[in-house]
């Protein structure tokens, strides 16, 4: 038998002509600890997705081999049957059912077909939490009214339950504290010392270094190296070196002939409780200018923040027990609700425009005007809809909207031009500040490129912009000033001269270590 | 590149109007033409216009995705309410209609309290309301019919317009009903053509010319038959007026206004409405509560027409409402739906219970047809728009 618990051979997987996979490999050893880095959509999930089933054999060109077999998975059963668990980012628990139910959960232990054995699951269930450090929990207790972190734990159980030989754990210390993600890896390195084969994708790297036996490097769809460790040097400088480093050429237009003027929006000790949880601090004394004319990013890590405040700011639509001072042109203002926020002249818009941007059954010109309806299309309530279908054919043509027709609804638009929608919609509004949310998640380069020349138009007519992103290269390439976001605090903040995703990672790595001080 | 500036009708939008047609055209052959008589024609009106001022008012409900399960049950409290405040509280009429209405307003304030601002399901919290009008029904009329109430009361649910009626083959025929008749086709070709000019003036594709003709021939074509057939029986009933003055108002909410639009965008999607600055909740509130206010005139259209109150006024009747709806093309999910639409329904199940009703089916099996021409129609309109993505 091989050295190697599983080997995925020159992967490459297209999604509708777009490789997120490219020639990828990835060996892993039996009984080691792999992990898996590279920014945002670089192609780990994907690869995971791949091996797991979700995309299932034949939808991608290489080959799985998995205990020195070729592996052809179908779904999520097949390689669940072969010992291979993912636990994803989001946690699949039915909240309401209790901790044993849950470990067992599409897993029950039945007596004759079908009949749960409530002996054996609860037995087994408290044998599967003693070796994820849970053993002193109330099995009967409905999951909701545990934490998350220790529902992560859980989630780890279940896999357990399943036979696991290979355990896949997709960002699992992303949503906990500093003290259950220590508490998570400890399992992990116990796991291990039972044979048991991990391989985790996350983006904390101090947590990679110290738990990992190899870690596997993906950029842009593409295998750039694997480190091992006592071999290779192991430190999180020379993993950000791997995951980043790749050529800018030209991907970012100039932004020339705009001034920086007056400070437009100032917030000052901006502090935010979880609205689930409100012992649970999500941002911390927050500080941050926006100039007209400025375009300012938020950099940071998954779970830093980032969205969090720019909801919190917009009409308090995220936490509670928000304090905190804004002030826009100098001037302090209240803004309790989203129509009191466009009144003031700030736009946001979502990180998730199927969700949150967009109606998707409507058309072009209907959801363009939505935001700005009460303010500049209707008259004592009553809609003028000739001045929509004059602002929306101007928009359109303004930031090239690719559609039939503004009668064309938004659903059947791709994501570059539902993103440009989102974008009039709230251009319409006439904000003085408008907070862009990853503007450019999953849409292609070109229309990325739309998307940097709109925001260079915003810049240069005197808007002050805030663009939120994880992609790294797109704040340095768009942003005149960074702010570093980490664990709900400002981490620092970075002039343009001095941005580079080594800075960024570095601000961040240095606030955690002061935080684990 | 010469691009083909026209457009061809959406002629999903006309299929329950065609289907509206050929259902009555089947209960014309198989009654034999009874159903066409102008007396019939004129019970038509009569015996679904209190359904239809009740679809106007679910449609608003189902447009944010939800349904109002309680109207049947304001209909018959504030039938009843205004039924026994005149005729054993020796009130004024007016009087008794406006108690009417303020009893079906504070069941849509309830329901729209407990739906926007205590979050309980729509669906719980008017089933609530379901249980608690019948209730109060039955405890406040102990149980008895009301009535017969006075004529001046009738009149709202069974009188009939100003008539000026003259000979006319073997009967007589109403000049009123003609003119309005009249004027109805005016505003018709007029609005036509004023649409046309704002598509030519913004550069709008043109729909061909006789696909217009053809599709206002068959409306005109519905209009007058309609009216000839009124003209020939009493007039213009006064629930037709009540009817198209209800309809008229909030077709031109839904469809024109800043409220309208926020309706449809919760339904479409809440999210997105809270982030485009809609107070869902306000939205929520006036929608449930609008619905109390319109079952307040349905109950006392209701009353009216029966001329006395029975606690078992409206049984059911929500369910018929709400069907209207889903045949008029409403989406269950929410955000898609018409109010013209909704009456087109909402006159489906009339004919439809009324062309049975003169087959002689029994009622029982009368609601096995319905049910099958819901399922039917939804399922139609579901398969079709999955085609069309």
């Amino acid at each position: 038998m091989s050295d190697y618990i599983l080997e995925m051979n020159h992967i490459t997987k297209e999604f509708s002509g777009v490789k997120a996979l490219d020639d990828v490999n990835l060996k892993v050893k039996r009984g080691e600890i792999h992990a898996l880095c590279g920014e945002n959509g670089a192609g780990k999930s994907t690869l995971m997705n791949v091996l797991s089933g979700i995309y299932p054999f034949g939808t991608y060109t290489g080959d799985i081999m998995y205990n020195g077999e070729l592996v052809k998975n179908h779904n999520i059963k097949d390689s669940e049957k072969k010992g291979i668990v993912i636990i994803h980012q989001e946690l699949a628990l039915s909240p309401y059912l209790s901790v044993a139910e849950n470990v067992f959960m599409g897993n029950e232990q039945t007596s004759m077909k079908g009949v749960i054995n409530w002996t054996e699951t609860k037995s087994r269930a408290k044998e599967m939490l003693e070796k994820v450090g849970l053993g002193n929990e109330n099995i009967e207790a409905p999951i909701n009214s545990l934490g998350v972190g220790k529902q992560q734990l859980i989630e780890i159980a279940k896999a357990l339950a399943k036979k696991v030989d290979l355990l896949i754990l997709d960002e699992p210390t992303a949503a906990l504290n500093d003290e259950e993600s220590a508490q998570l890896l400890e399992i992990m390195l116990k796991l291990k010392e039972q044979g048991i084969t991990c391989i985790i994708i996350s983006h904390k790297l101090n947590e990679i270094s110290y738990v990992a036996d190899a870690i596997t490097v993906i950029r842009d769809g593409h295998t750039i190296e694997t480190l091992i460790k006592g071999e290779d040097e192991f430190t999180e400088d020379r993993i950000i070196k791997g995951m980043v480093g790749r050529e800018l050429t030209n991907r970012y237009p100039e932004r020339t002939d705009c001034p920086i003027g007056d400070v437009v929006l100032e917030v000052k000790d901006w502090n935010v409780f979880n609205p689930e949880d409100a012992s649970r601090q999500m941002l911390k004394n927050i500080n941050i200018k926006v100039r007209a004319g400025e375009v300012v990013g938020l950099a940071g890590l998954m779970g830093a923040g980032r969205t969090e405040f720019a909801m919190s700011l917009f009409g308090h639509e995220y936490g509670q027990k928000i304090t905190g001072e804004v002030l826009m042109h100098g001037k302090p203002v209240k803004i309790n609700n989203v129509k009191e926020a466009i009144e003031n002249k700030i736009a946001y818009t979502s990180e998730d425009r199927k969700t949150y941007g967009l109606v998707l059954i409507n058309d072009i010109k209907w959801n363009m005007t939505l935001a700005a309806l009460r303010g500049f299309f209707s008259k004592n309530g009553v809609v003028n809809s000739n001045d929509e279908i004059v602002a929306a054919e101007k928009y359109k043509k303004l930031i090239n909207i690719k559609s039939n027709s503004i009668n064309q609804t938004v659903g059947s638009l791709s994501g570059g031009n539902q993103q440009k929608v989102v974008l009039a919609k709230w251009m319409l509004t006439e904000p003085d500040v408008l907070i862009l949310d990853e503007p450019t998640r999953g849409i292609d380069v070109g229309a990325k490129y739309e998307i940097y020349c709109a925001i260079n138009e915003l810049a240069k007519s005197g808007k002050a912009v805030i663009v939120i992103s994880s992609e790294m290269p797109e704040i340095i390439g768009t942003c005149d000033r960074t702010y570093v976001l980490n664990e709900g605090q400002i981490a620092g903040e970075l002039s343009k001269e001095e941005l580079s995703q080594e800075k960024i990672m570095k601000c961040i790595m240095q606030h955690n270590n002061q935080k684990g001080a | 590149m010469e691009k083909k500036n026209t457009v061809n009708l959406n002629l999903k939008q006309y299929g329950m109007v065609l289907a509206l047609l050929a259902i009555y055209i089947i209960f014309y052959i198989l009654t034999g033409g009874s159903n066409a008589t102008p007396m019939n024609m004129n019970n038509l009106l009569m015996q679904n216009g209190y359904i239809v001022i009740l679809a106007t008012g679910m449609l608003l409900c189902v447009l944010t995705g939800n349904i109002d399960l309680g109207v049947g049950s304001y209909v018959a409290l504030c039938g009843a309410v205004a039924a026994k405040l005149v005729c054993e509280g020796g009130m004024s009429i007016p009087v008794g209609f406006l108690a009417a209405i303020g009893v079906g307003l504070l069941f849509g304030v309830f329901n729209g309290f407990f739906i926007a601002y205590m979050s309980v399901p729509p669906f719980v919290a008017t089933l609530a309301s379901m249980l608690i009008g019948r209730g109060l029904t039955y405890t406040f009329l102990a149980s008895q019919t009301v009535g017969p109430v006075p004529d001046a009361f009738k009149f709202v649910g069974a009188g009939f317009f100003v008539t000026n009626k003259v000979p006319f083959g073997e009967g007589t025929i109403d000049i009123v009903t003609i003119i309005v008749a009249v004027i109805a086709t005016v505003l018709i070709v007029l609005s036509e053509l004023k649409s046309i000019a704002a598509k030519k003036k913004y550069g709008f594709a043109l729909v061909p010319a006789w696909q217009l003709i053809i599709k206002d021939a068959i409306i005109l074509g519905i209009v007058w038959f309609y009216a000839y057939k009124l003209a020939r029986c009493n007039g213009l009933p006064i629930v037709l007026l009540l009817m198209g003055v209800i309809v008229a108002i909030y077709h031109f909410v839904t469809s024109k206004t800043v409220a309208g639009r926020q309706i449809y965008a919760l339904g479409g999607n809440m999210k997105a409405a809270r982030l485009s600055g809609i107070n869902t909740k306000q939205v929520f509130f006036w929608v449930y509560t609008n619905m109390g206010f319109l079952g307040a005139v349905a109950g006392i259209v209701l009353a009216a027409r029966a001329g006395s109150a029975t606690p078992k006024a409206g049984d059911g009747i929500e369910l018929d409402a709400i069907g209207a709806c889903y045949i008029g093309g409403a989406a269950a999910a929410g955000g898609v739906g018409t109010i013209l639409g909704a009456v087109v329904g909402a006159f489906v199940m009339g004919i439809l219970n009324n062309g049975m009703v003169l087959c002689g089916l029994s009622t029982d099996l009368q609601k096995v047809v319905k049910g099958l021409v819901l399922l039917g129609a939804v399922t139609f309109d579901v398969i079709s728009s999955k085609k069309k993505n």
